[in-house]
């Protein structure tokens, strides 16, 4: 645990460069002249070859090498990224990540057809510098004579230990002309504090050169980022003078010289770093993160949870004490304690931003796929959401964005004649109401047709032919397992699974879905989703001597039941609530309570969608944060209970699935129909 | 009690001479289990009923901010009950269940001590002229006259939880 493969740290660091390369990828098909998304697609790929290689995958570093070549030729402005090229680099990203997974296994048709299409996409710029000037400002910045350029440089201190030779720089400089190298060793310590795997030494190179700044920048293209550089043109090359071996260097500590800015190019690190407001926001949130396995969080969680408990046992003593010292520790514990809770929560959350990132690509896929031209748009990227939640949302809504790509967007012609862009519009937007977060996927398409349905349906036996029904409830149909209104299969979607294993993955997240569609003017699933799996609000009441929770998004309403309508209410199993009625469950008789009763009986009515059931209780005691604990596998045939929690004295209580409850709500209204 | 102690299981001189157990008491009977599977002795706790679980696993209770199952060999092998007394304890063992490790704890009316038991002289539980049903023990092991009872709590987890024993 403590070592691990280094070979698993490469897969992992190839991960997030392969992901940076696709989403680097996806920018530049709609930017396509953008230089920062070549550059930063360019630098995935060198990295990826190179630490390929140093890790034996030796595959993997050749044919990133033909990568990387494309792009090179595309940076200097020798061929122009095309949408084929991104297209063609997309695909080979895809190969490179199999080669990553299985360096082994047999490629080689693969590979030959990738490297055809790129070739292809490569040749078919055309490779013309000079006809496009403007376009290729590194080829046009050209100088003709040589210039002596003064260029100073420093590494950061770790420079050594990350495997940067800062001497391939020194020679790369010296083969593009006459150059002369000081050292400046003012900042190296005395020998007792010397550090031998750092780096102290900074430089000052003098360089006679026909070639461009932009190419002196290439040298230094890789560590750009964490290096200062200044790389200024001599105004007289022949009169230079010489600074003295260190003198006048050390004097001034050039080490923090600020890039001085040409006026006409931009200073070398903006051009390194995406400039703030056009470019993508996802390069520019690169904050530190560390990587955790998820169970160390849930320990924590436990450790938390239990010093919760041992704190409100220090407050019932103090609350008993006179001891004013102890109380004030009391208290201040108890606000620690409630701030360390909230923070665990926060360490699980994530921002959906790393749920929509994935479906730029499976769009870019989808409109090759169906040929229509898709737009996708993403809205409240930074909601945040239990990471776990995101990683269960992950793959209902691939079949949402597939099914309005394949059944709700129309084809272009279609579009055209109804008056609406050509190109169809998916949107994916999060935003947080209260404790649940709504995700929703709109489309502008032909919206959801009424009539197919009801025929679909009325085919498939779900409803009798006929029938009168809410459009709601006629929606909501498309959820049931075996329902598809694809005319033809495609290989997309219109299998008819789909729809129900998202209604499922989602009610397993205890949460909703709602659907709306007007036709010709598209449909909105929405996606209603608690914050996280590990906390819900929640009612605790009392039967017996037993404390329960009621998930409080499950509750609609409470009601105190009057004596009279408790002894009429006796054999029978529903109660009139404003002229509908609602079947109720006596927890008392299920959970076979030994007490007796209280004298004023409560309901909680509870409900999923319509349909409604009132849970009778002896005590509503109030609001309570619940942090859910599953049960062991030795209570999984007790079905009346979705988990458990622990209260503020240590005790447990168990939390009701209302959806368990509710079905066996409707059986007993059932019987009772069927008898009466 | 580190020692994983069926470990001999694996050398090449099969037959297991010495297992470190646990012995406690339920109904006046001696029982053991593999000190190894043990996480520790508990005083009684506060328990909550989960209704509709069944019988020989109808609480829950609090181990150290896990909610963990808690099971009465009692119930399950048919045994009157008793009240708890001041010796009632909670032995917490860690099984595997479909691969997830899981806590238990397991009601005892007394814990005695941790010691060696020879397996020489265990044998399985005879099919007739027990009070208890055969298929959740194990092996009996003979020692000082009396016998100590080896339950097969895989078994009894595994079981709808209805007494097999008429009484």
């Amino acid at each position: 645990m403590s070592n691990p493969d280094p070979v698993d740290i490469f897969r992992i660091e190839a991960a997030e460069l392969l992901e940076q390369m696709e989403q680097g990828l996806l920018d530049l098909e709609h930017r396509l002249d953008d230089r920062t998304l070549v550059d930063a697609v360019f630098r995935a790929l060198h990295t990826l070859k190179g630490s390929g290689a140093m890790f034996g995958f030796d595959r993997l570093a050749a044919f990133t090498h033909h990568c990387e070549t494309a792009f090179d030729r595309v940076r200097k402005g020798l061929a122009e990224a095309t949408p084929e090229l991104v297209s063609a680099v997309l695909d080979a990203r895809d190969h490179m990540r199999a080669l990553v997974e299985d360096p082994s296994g047999d490629h080689a048709d693969e590979e030959r057809y990738l490297l055809e299409r790129l070739q292809a996409a490569v040749s078919g710029a055309a490779p013309l510098p000079v006809a496009s000037p403007a376009d290729g400002p590194v080829a046009a910045a050209v100088p003709a004579s040589p210039t002596t350029w003064c260029i100073r440089f420093s590494l950061p201190e770790n420079t050594l230990v990350n495997g940067t030779n800062p001497l391939s720089f020194l020679d790369e400089l010296r083969a593009m002309g006459e150059c002369r190298v000081v050292a400046d060793r003012s900042a190296l310590p005395p020998l007792e504090k010397l550090d031998p795997t750092a780096l102290y030494l900074a430089w000052e190179v003098t360089l006679t050169t026909d070639r461009s700044r932009a190419d002196i920048e290439d040298v230094f293209l890789f560590v750009m980022d964490d290096m200062t550089l200044t790389i200024e043109a001599q105004a007289d090359s022949a009169s230079t003078p010489e600074p003295g071996p260190s003198a006048t260097i050390s004097a001034d500590g050039p080490l923090a010289i600020a890039t001085e800015p040409s006026p006409d190019r931009p200073a070398p690190e903006a051009t390194a770093r995406p400039a703030n407001d056009t470019a993508d926001p996802r390069l520019r949130r690169k904050v530190e993160s560390v990587r955790v396995p998820a169970e160390r969080l849930d320990e924590l969680m436990d450790r938390v949870g239990e010093l919760v408990i041992v704190q409100s046992r220090l407050q019932q003593i103090a609350a008993t004490s006179s001891d004013m010292g102890l109380r004030t520790v009391s208290e201040e514990m108890e606000r620690l304690c409630s701030e360390l809770r909230v923070t665990m929560m926060v360490l699980r959350m994530v921002p959906v931003a790393t749920l929509f990132d994935r479906y730029r690509r499976l769009v870019h896929d989808l409109q090759r796929d169906t040929g229509k031209k898709i737009e996708l748009s993403t809205d409240g990227e930074s909601t945040e959401m239990d990471k776990t939640v995101i990683e269960r949302l992950a793959d209902p809504l691939v079949h949402l964005v597939r099914n309005a790509a394949d059944h709700g967007l129309e084809p272009a012609e279609a579009r055209a004649a109804a008056g609406k862009p050509e190109a169809g519009s998916i949107r994916l937007s999060a935003r947080q109401t209260g404790g649940e977060v709504i995700i929703s996927v709109t489309d502008d398409g032909r919206g959801i047709d009424r009539a197919r349905v009801r025929t679909k349906a009325e085919a498939a036996g779900l409803i009798q032919p006929g029938t009168t029904i809410a459009d709601q409830d006629l929606l909501q149909l498309i959820f049931q397992p075996g329902f598809s209104t694809a005319s033809s299969v495609t290989n997309l979607s219109g299998r008819g699974v789909g729809m129900d294993v998202v209604k499922k993955a989602i009610e397993s997240l205890h949460g909703s879905i709602d659907l709306t569609s007007r036709p010709g003017e598209g449909s909105t699933v929405s996606l209603r989703i608690p914050l996280t799996l590990a906390i819900i609000d929640g009612l605790l009441v009392r039967v017996g001597e037993g404390h329960y929770v009621i998930p409080l998004p499950a509750v609609e309403e409470c009601i105190e039941i009057s004596q009279e309508e408790d002894l009429r209410s006796r054999g029978r199993a529903f109660l009139s609530l404003r002229d509908t009625l609602v079947p109720f469950i006596r927890l008392r008789e299920l959970f076979a309570t030994s007490t007796k009763p209280d004298p004023y009986q409560k309901m909680v009515v509870v409900s999923t969608g319509d349909e409604h059931v009132g849970l009778i209780v002896d005590q509503i005691i109030g609001h309570h944060q619940t942090v859910i604990k599953s049960m062991s596998k030795l209570h999984e045939d007790v079905t009346a209970f979705s988990g458990a929690t622990i209260l503020g004295d240590g005790s447990v209580a168990l939390i009701l699935d209302v959806a368990n409850l509710i079905s066996l709500g409707q059986e007993q209204e059932a019987q009772l129909r069927a008898i009466a | 009690m580190n020692k994983p102690a069926l470990k001999t299981k694996d050398v090449q001189d099969a037959p297991i001479e010495e297992i470190e157990a646990l012995t406690f008491e339920i109904g006046g009977e001696t029982f053991a289990l593999e000190a190894a599977i043990v996480r520790e002795i508990l005083d009684l706790l506060p328990e909550t009923i989960v209704p509709g679980s069944r019988p020989f696993v109808n609480a829950v209770i609090n181990f150290r901010g896990k909610v963990i199952p808690l099971a009465d060999i009692r119930v399950a092998m048919g045994m009157p009950t008793v009240a708890t007394t001041i010796d009632s304890r909670i032995v917490v063992v860690e099984m595997d269940f479909d691969g997830m490790p899981t806590l238990v704890g397991l009601r005892t009316d007394k814990v005695n001590e941790v010691t060696a038991l020879s397996m020489v002289g265990s044998e399985p539980p005879p099919r007739v002229g027990l009070r208890w049903p055969p298929q959740f023990i194990e092996c009996l092991i003979h020692r000082g006259g009396t016998f100590i009872i080896f339950p097969d709590l895989k078994a009894i987890f595994a079981s709808t939880g209805r007494s097999s024993q008429p009484d």
